[in-house]
């Protein structure tokens, strides 16, 4: 039963096209297929959060959607963030200067958890990025230099506006 | 781990979504959401030798609002549920309640369908489904047909559905007049499956008496469990603090039977039950009071 499948989507603005077993995850489509291993595989269950990715432009799961699912959508991986790393997104800037990371393996999905959380709530306290935050699991940190970064980014992507 | 390979049929609408159920009946499962059934795979806890996924099937996401129901189609996301003006507006209760259902994250791709026909014990659509008396369409090739949410629920896991139906729609009739609503959980952490939780609505009459009541709760049996007998006791009453505290008695000790997990033992489960039930009765009770001023 290895039937193959015909997909085309667009990962951070390129179109690919390649054939799949309907089995194969999203999650391993992006980092066995295209080579983009920026998306961190976890659990495997939806719970950590590693595998965090765009689906049309909301959060999701990489590890919960089947790669022929994403037929004819649109994905934004971390990759996709910033434009070399000489010029990272403002988000990811203030990760940096925030200290907001010690092993690095949540980050990619907690940044694109954060995305769309910055952009819907451009304004958020405390207690909202806590909560906003409480679907990714980082087990270095503590949250509390994570929390401080997402603030610290709120305030710079209000100024770059 | 990986799931194990799955035939993929991926349709546009109902019709073809029925012949292939028809076709595969219980070899085939349907992809909803995928946020419990994508895990399960992973897991090879669940091995469907045919998937056939529903996102593709448009005429399923709709949320409408009629004269006085609100019918929304079984693929409608739950973080569309979220945002609705419609559901804000009459069914409160179920505006309150979504942001409780696991992460933003997981609300974009799941469903209310999904969530509803997986029948988890510990999930929040379905006790909603039964404390909003929502009615379930299902179809097969030889027609529909309405439940009742209360006769749709089977067990842990089970629902009323036979082999070759699909759910296709919810209605939700709008909230009674002077109805107030309240929704409590406690989970480990915000955005985990809760270790009790409850439902509840009460509507009053013209002259303070309660006129119905509903307490509904999760993770408190193999199924949503309705505490019809606490209801009992305060329906046809002028609710006061005694009343609420025998109800949050019976309903706790007598009527739910949770199981206890890894989280939390039957006992701690009962307390909470009795806490929430007080805390959402007062709640909901006054917010019914401020309807009537």
């Amino acid at each position: 039963m290895t039937q193959k499948i015909s997909v085309t989507l667009t990962v951070n603005g390129t179109e690919y096209k390649k054939e799949v077993e309907s089995r194969m995850l999203l999650s391993d489509f992006l980092r066995h297929e295209l080579g983009l291993t920026g998306t961190h595989v976890g659990c495997e269950h939806g719970v950590c959060g590693a595998c965090t990715i765009l689906f049309d432009g909301e959060s999701a799961r990489s590890c919960l959607t089947f790669a022929v699912q994403a037929d004819g959508h649109e994905i934004t991986t971390v990759e996709g963030l910033a434009k070399n790393k000489d010029n990272l997104h403002p988000l990811q800037q203030s990760f940096w200067e925030a200290h907001g990371l010690q092993c690095g393996y949540c980050t990619p999905g907690i940044l694109m958890s954060m995305i769309p959380f910055l952009k819907q709530n451009p304004n958020p306290t405390e207690d909202e990025i806590r909560h906003a935050l409480s679907g990714n699991l980082c087990r270095c940190t503590g949250y509390q230099h994570i929390v401080d970064a997402v603030k610290l980014a709120s305030e710079k992507m209000k100024v770059s506006k | 781990m990986k799931p194990a390979p799955f035939e993929y049929h991926a349709p546009n609408t109902i019709e073809e979504v029925l012949d292939l159920k028809y076709q595969h009946g219980d070899e085939a499962k349907f992809l909803a959401g995928g946020q419990s059934l994508v895990p399960a795979m992973n897991f090879r806890i669940v091995q469907p030798s045919v998937l056939i996924d529903l996102n593709r099937v448009d005429e399923l996401s709709f949320i409408k609002e009629e004269k006085n129901v609100i019918r929304v189609g079984s693929m409608a996301r739950e973080r569309h549920l979220e945002f609705n003006d419609s559901i804000k507006k009459h069914t409160p209760l179920l505006h309150e309640a979504v942001p409780f259902i696991a992460h933003p994250q997981i609300r974009n791709r799941g469903t209310i369908g999904g969530s509803i026909v997986n029948a988890d014990p510990a999930a929040e659509l379905p006790v909603l489904m039964l404390a909003l008396s929502a009615r379930l369409k299902a179809k097969n090739k030889s027609g529909e047909r309405w439940l009742d949410a209360k006769d749709f629920f089977a067990g842990m896991f089970t629902t009323a559905l036979t082999p070759d139906e699909v759910l296709v729609e919810i209605e939700l009739p709008f909230a009674e007049k002077n109805t107030g609503w309240s929704f409590m959980e406690v989970a480990p952490r915000s955005g985990d499956y809760a270790m009790m939780g409850v439902a509840t609505l009460v509507t009053l009459d013209n002259n303070k008496k309660c006129k119905q009541v509903k307490l509904v709760y999760l993770n408190a049996g193999d199924g949503p469990v309705e505490a019809i007998e606490a209801e009992k006791l305060l329906e046809g009453n002028i609710v006061n603090d005694e009343l609420i505290n025998s109800a949050a008695s019976h309903a706790s000790e007598k009527e739910i039977t949770p199981f206890g997990n890894i989280h939390a033992s039957v006992d701690f489960q009962r307390h909470l039950a009795n806490s929430l039930t007080k805390q959402t009765l007062k709640q909901a009770l006054q917010r019914a009071e401020e309807t009537l001023v």
